[in-house]
């Protein structure tokens, strides 16, 4: 998939961990965030991935870039709940807005960022091919998903392409919409157009893939190794490591809320 | 048993004839699931080892059914089959879309998932993967993206593919059909130079450019098994105006006298002129469209052809008043503003615009629907009956072959009766049948002073249509 300028500027010892690996680290560290209330933990958690974020060869200026509707609707969060927070608490500032509520806010917003993040870094360094190697040699997911979604994957920018055409097909054809309803099903006949032409590509694609014996049931052999090493070892625990001191220190600090 | 008995007194010729023929059909025919009509039907066929076929026939002959066939890629529960079918050994196969039957994201991963299916160990695909990809003249490193890769190149980065696993049936459905010429003579001189002794099967329309590559043609009937089977030269030399009469494209017979140019009378009406035009679609760092005129006249058939990539589909856009140009101007005779600010009706009465896939102009369930979106019942019924599309009226749009789905979408673009018609490769794997309808059709609405503009690559179209021919410079050929 193509946005614009790449994230990742450098191939880096970290950026080339398993993906197995990337994908661990980012769920162990969203998971723990998202059991405490507090701000203290995310706050801990974001510096600590803030600071790697380099060493996986992505430049921070990129990243706050490629990440504005994450930290738009983060802001977004500090003025609403500062603005209408159900039960206002501690001193009162200016109109219903209070310290209490204020501080609210900004740990919503930390939460979100710090549960967020190490997910947008772990997909932004993993290369798809990489991804369904490592989930068939290292989790031994069946090749049939892993490789027929990989597959899949790749005709989705073609599926772009297609919408456009479609619709310039239909201004040529004079069909144009006169208000919400014929909006409507305009748009429901060419997102069938879409649904069939995406079907037949699929179709084509299956039966390419059988013609070179991905259905022959033969035991299948993997043209690339992946394998999980110790470094892979090394950067789950740094994730855990990372939330346990998020967590122990907002518990020792007494900021601790549990989330149930 | 006597085969064993006689074993030592034929020496090595035993084992070639123990072997058999490569392919051996008898009365052999196949019915799609749900389909009354049979796709193929009495073929009785036999393809001796390092054998190199032409598979002729018109549309609907069930040409790619029997390559399905072949490639044991018609499961026993989709459809009914009759007589038999003896493949010996595997069979590769090249289609004819590059973009879906890439899997993998790398070249060389790409040529390798044969590899790794066949359950080949690793340390032999590598070497394997390179060989191929050197046999194809494959000019690049096993790492690079195939979205990076002309169409020319992922074709040639299919036939590896099937290559690679070293089949002993290598079945080509049409492997040219979406390549501009440059990049169809890459493939075809990749096919000569890589095939070797392998036993090949090649379906293709345009002949006279497959004949250098096969020693053998083959022509199906459609529902009536085999036409004729020989070589190319007494096949068409016995058959050739019946092929070419049944669509079959024979060399050398388009079955059209040579017409006569653009006789046309009084002044030069310029319908739509371009000076200047440039188009870059959002995000993309190069421009599609490089700075270009264009005049399309009335009365007049201009034939825009260049190599892909060229921006010929996008000065057809600009053209059909569909994208308003990044720089240049765009004006027309009909209205006084440029045409991508014209309201969609009124778009579709003053241009009208043949895409190249036909499908993607279809916006009704009904082929006499999709003209009566713009045209009055009678006039519809007319442009059905003229199309040779009135029969078929009722059915749905999706459902017409390949040929109907194109003269349908020609009659769609003519509802409203524009005076300019923008066509992008109107004639693109069409069969010759369809092909000479659609020159008779341009010629009869050049004479009646429409004002034609035609993307193609097709020089025999260009020979037998075009008044005036642009070449758009630039891109990238193969």
């Amino acid at each position: 998939m193509r946005f614009g300028e790449p994230l990742v500027v450098r191939e880096t010892a970290l950026a080339r961990r398993s993906p197995v690996a990337k994908l661990g680290a980012a769920t162990i560290l969203s998971f723990a965030l998202l059991s405490t209330l507090d701000a203290v933990a995310p706050a801990i958690a974001l510096v600590g991935t803030l600071a790697v974020v380099p060493l996986f060869g992505i430049p921070l200026g990129r990243l706050a870039r490629r990440c504005w509707p994450l930290l738009l609707s983060a802001v977004g969060m500090v003025v609403a709940t500062a603005l209408f927070a159900a039960e206002p608490t501690g001193e009162h500032l200016f109109w219903g807005v209070t310290t209490g509520s204020v501080g609210n806010g900004f740990s919503l917003a930390l939460r979100l960022l710090a549960v967020a993040l190490p997910g947008v870094v772990a997909f932004a360094t993993i290369d798809p091919t990489d991804l369904a190697d490592a989930l068939i040699q290292q989790v031994r997911l069946s090749p049939r998903y892993a490789i027929g979604t990989l597959a899949a994957l790749r005709l989705l920018p073609l599926l772009a392409d297609e919408w456009r055409l479609l619709v310039l097909a239909r201004r040529a054809r004079g069909v144009a919409a006169h208000g919400p309803v014929s909006w409507a099903r305009i748009t429901a006949g060419t997102a069938f157009a879409l649904l069939v032409g995406a079907i037949r590509k699929g179709v084509r694609l299956a039966v390419a893939m059988d013609a070179r014996g991905f259905a022959s049931g033969a035991r299948r052999t993997n043209a690339r190794v992946s394998r999980f090493t110790t470094a892979d070892a090394l950067l789950v625990a740094g994730a855990a490591g990372l939330a346990a001191l998020a967590l122990g220190v907002s518990i020792a600090t007494g900021a601790f809320r549990a989330l149930l | 048993m006597t085969r064993r008995d006689q074993a030592p007194d034929t020496g090595g010729g035993a084992a070639v004839t123990t072997r058999g023929p490569a392919v051996r059909l008898t009365g052999f025919g196949w019915r799609h699931g749900g389909r009354r009509a049979w796709a193929l039907r009495g073929v009785d066929l036999t393809i001796e080892r390092g054998e190199r076929v032409l598979l002729l026939g018109p549309s609907g002959a069930g040409k790619s059914t029997l390559l399905a066939a072949l490639a044991g890629l018609l499961p026993e529960d989709s459809g009914e089959r009759e007589g038999t079918l003896t493949v010996a050994g595997t069979a590769g196969v090249v289609f004819q879309d590059p973009q879906s039957q890439l899997v993998m994201s790398r070249s060389g991963d790409d040529v390798a998932f044969g590899l790794e299916n066949l359950g080949v160990p690793r340390a032999e695909i590598w070497p394997r993967v390179d060989a191929t990809l050197r046999q194809v003249g494959f000019p690049y490193p096993r790492d690079r993206p195939v979205d990076a890769l002309s169409g020319g190149e992922q074709q040639r980065l299919a036939l590896a593919g099937a290559l690679v696993a070293r089949p002993d049936l290598l079945l080509l459905d049409e492997p040219t059909a979406n390549l501009d010429p440059a990049g169809a003579e890459l493939v075809r001189a990749a096919i000569g130079r890589a095939v070797g002794d392998t036993t090949m099967v090649l379906v293709e329309h345009r002949v006279a450019e497959a004949l250098p590559l096969v020693d053998r043609v083959v022509v199906l009937e459609p529902g009536g098994g085999v036409l004729a089977d020989g070589v190319p030269a007494e096949v068409f030399g016995r058959h050739g105006a019946a092929l070419a009469a049944a669509g079959v494209w024979v060399p050398g017979f388009t079955g059209l006298a040579a017409r006569a140019p653009g006789t046309r009378r009084g002044v030069v009406e310029d319908l739509l002129t371009g000076e200047g035009l440039t188009l870059r679609y959002a995000g993309a760092t190069t421009a599609a469209l490089p700075p270009t005129d264009v005049r399309v006249r009335a009365g007049e058939v201009l034939a825009l052809v260049g190599p892909n990539g060229a921006g010929k589909s996008s000065l057809a856009l600009l053209l059909g008043g569909l994208l308003a140009p990044t720089t240049g101007t765009l004006t027309s005779a009909l209205a006084p503003e440029p045409p991508h600010r014209w309201p969609a009706g009124d778009l579709a009465r003053r241009i009208g615009s043949v895409f190249q896939n036909p499908e993607h102009q279809f916006v009704t369930n009904r082929v006499v629907d999709e003209l009566t979106l713009a045209a009055p019942r009678e006039r519809a019924e007319e442009l059905l009956e003229r199309l040779g599309l009135a029969r078929l009226a009722a059915a749905n749009p999706y459902t017409l072959s390949g040929g109907e789905q194109r003269r349908l979408s020609v009659a769609t673009a003519l509802a409203a009766a524009p005076r300019v018609l923008v066509l992008d490769e109107p004639t693109f794997g069409q069969d010759l049948r369809t092909w000479r309808e659609l020159v008779v059709l341009i010629g009869e609405l050049r004479d009646s002073g429409h004002g034609l503009a035609i993307v193609t690559h097709d020089a025999d179209f260009v020979a037998a249509c075009a008044d005036r021919v642009q070449r758009l410079p630039g891109g990238v050929s193969a």
